[in-house]
């Protein structure tokens, strides 16, 4: 990842090496008054998600489909890793380009396995070599190739013939991967849910991805960086998404951001970032005193029964025990729910601890394991945390040097 | 009534030589429709103008009345099978250019465009993603172009073609006489048995040939 060619980045906004340049990118349709996207010049890290946002119109689709020459550009360049691919063969680029679009576009005639193997099968490789990688995707994205192999598109779940859109894109390995509102036609339960085995999945394969969505909370959650794009597909802002809720550069980038900058922030904190509260806890074999006892000792009115491998099972309280004295510790009170992982973000967490029982939600590891407790006052207290964080910096030389610094150990 | 199975009975070896020659006749022209019909809708469905063209002619050669064409060909191709293959062709190509752009048209074009993101070329999309999902389509043009022919294939015996026509045309050579109805209702009856083995035949056919995942 050394700066050397001469399509480095040299500006601090670039720390990895330049995936894609575009340079001076644009598009002028006939007849139309003003071109779709004017005069853009971006530069996209390697390894990163670079999200497109911007209000419908903007350009921001019309961009990343010139980047794959689905759209040919009127003017400017694309480089992509160091080499000029404007006048390239559209075929051969487009087939080391993985491309997800909203509606996924899966070829139902085709099993699954077939459709995974287009872009195998254009580049050439040989069948053993094709069904390896189609199995190895199966179960990237999470799906039992035994099972999915020979399943034709109309026999899967919206959120499956996303999964399998996602595989089909990483068939032939690209180092580049171009979605266009991927999640967009997806229930909110199951984009959540794949929103974050994608992150989960990138953290792995580490493409460089450009990202098109008109949604600034997907982008936030989703982004790298975020290109906040206006009318003619012009940069308002191009940044981290920290930095963009923090400062917006200017009007337009605030009221895109809209109302809750702080709320909104809550998606780029995760659980473990936070302090977890504790509460009282229990083994499964534990006699109803000592429960009594636990739950005597701390001023919550739940106490939390883990098993043998420290797995939530249950929650208890003093009147469970008092009902049903005889019955083993896992049959009485409630089943825990709302259970998330560390790499969950604070919005994951106050989305699932909002419907649970005692507003709170279970923090466990990869393996099941209890860590802690994610209640409203860790959430507020986070908030807080970040509103003092922001008022800070938003105070920088109006005030003494070391503020930010102060103000961020206060706000922690 | 008996006497009609008497004479079904007697031309039976006669009746199924000419069934075999009309199924020859139809089966030949469909399948000529059916690979230049494709060929002008593949060639055409894409741009407005063409597009329109093709219909309109395929469409006017609908409506040029069966027996006129017949003895037109004759000047230039004679008699026998060859001017009738050429005009059932020539009467069948509309069903199937119509579906052929129909289908083609109806292709969902979110898959289109995965496909062309994926690097397919334009002949790549066309014969592995475009025409098999308009497949279903064209194969019912196909269906209705056999039973189309099946019918006008019996008139083609105006220019001395094969087929059941030949029943039909020698009954009404006799009308008057017994033998003119038997003549008449064993041609209709043989062209209908045809149109029925056609049909479920390009049914079957089509079925196989379409894949499980649009069907």
């Amino acid at each position: 990842m050394t700066e050397q060619t001469s399509t480095a980045s040299s500006a601090a906004t670039a720390p990895g090496r330049t995936m894609i340049k575009l340079e001076g990118l644009g598009k002028q349709y006939p007849k139309e008054p003003k071109p779709a996207v004017d005069n853009l010049t971006l530069e996209i890290p390697e390894g990163e998600i670079v999200i497109l946002v911007g209000p419908s119109g903007c350009g921001k689709t019309t961009t990343m489909k010139m980047i794959n020459r689905i759209i040919e550009p009127t003017s400017g360049r694309i480089i992509l890793g160091g080499e000029d691919v404007t006048k390239a063969d559209p075929d051969q680029l487009r087939r080391k380009i993985g491309y997800v679009i909203q509606q996924i576009g899966l070829f139902p005639h085709m099993t699954i396995a077939q459709n995974i193997a287009t872009v195998p099968k254009l580049l050439g490789w040989d069948a053993k070599r094709i069904d390896a990688r189609i199995d190895e995707l199966l179960q990237t994205v999470s799906m039992a190739p035994e099972t999915y192999r020979n399943r034709y598109p109309k026999q899967l779940s919206g959120g499956q013939r996303q999964r399998v859109g996602v595989a089909r894109a990483l068939s032939g390995d690209p180092a580049v991967m171009l979605m266009d509102e991927p999640f967009g036609a997806i229930d909110p339960i199951t984009r959540d849910r794949l929103q974050n085995e994608f992150l989960r999945l990138q953290a792995e394969v580490r493409k460089t991805i450009v990202f098109v969505t008109h949604d600034i909370d997907e982008a936030i959650k989703m982004g790298d960086r975020i290109a906040i794009l206006q009318e003619g597909s012009r940069i308002a802002q191009y940044d981290t998404p920290e930095q963009i809720l923090t400062a917006p550069a200017n009007d337009f980038v605030a009221d895109f951001i809209g109302r809750g900058a702080s709320l909104k922030r809550l998606n780029l904190s995760r659980v473990r970032d936070i302090q977890l509260s504790q509460w009282p806890t229990v083994q499964l074999g534990d006699e109803p005193a000592q429960v009594l006892d636990a739950l005597r000792a701390s001023d919550k009115g739940f106490a939390l029964v883990l098993d043998e491998q420290r797995r939530p099972r249950r929650w208890v309280s003093a009147p469970d025990l008092q009902r049903g004295t005889d019955r083993p510790l896992d049959q009485i009170g409630l089943p825990p729910e709302a259970i998330v992982e560390p790499q969950a973000t604070l919005n994951d967490a106050l989305n699932e601890l909002i419907t649970a029982n005692y507003s709170v939600a279970i923090v466990v590891n990869a393996s099941g394991e209890y860590q802690g407790i994610v209640d409203i006052d860790s959430i507020t207290e986070a908030i807080r945390a970040m509103r003092t964080d922001a008022r800070a910096r938003a105070r920088v030389g109006l005030d003494e040097d070391d503020t930010v610094d102060e103000a961020a150990q206060v706000g922690r | 009534m008996s006497e009609f199975f008497d004479f079904l009975g007697r031309r039976y070896d006669d009746l199924i030589e000419v069934g075999l020659e009309h199924m020859y006749l139809v089966g030949l022209s469909v399948l000529l429709s059916t690979a230049i019909g494709v060929f002008i809708g593949v060639t055409t469905y894409r741009t407005e103008r063409p597009r329109e063209i093709a219909l309109a002619v395929t469409g006017s050669f609908l409506t040029i009345p069966s027996f006129a064409l017949f003895i037109l060909m004759i000047p230039i191709m004679g008699i026998g099978a060859p001017p009738v293959i050429v005009a059932l062709t020539m009467y069948g190509l509309l069903p199937v250019v119509r579906n052929t752009i129909t289908g083609l048209r109806e292709v969902d074009q979110a898959t289109v465009e995965s496909a062309k993101g994926m690097g397919m070329g334009r002949t790549q999309r066309l014969v592995r993603i475009e025409l098999p999902l308009a497949w279903p389509v064209i194969v019912t043009g196909v269906r209705v172009t056999a039973l189309v022919l099946v019918g006008i294939a019996a008139v083609g015996a105006i220019v001395d073609g094969p087929g059941y026509g030949t029943f039909i045309f020698d009954g009404l050579a006799r009308v008057g006489s017994p033998a003119a109805i038997n003549l008449v209702v064993s041609g209709m009856l043989g062209v209908i048995v045809v149109a029925i083995l056609f049909d479920t035949l390009l049914a079957v056919l089509g079925k196989l040939t379409t894949s499980r995942g649009i069907q």
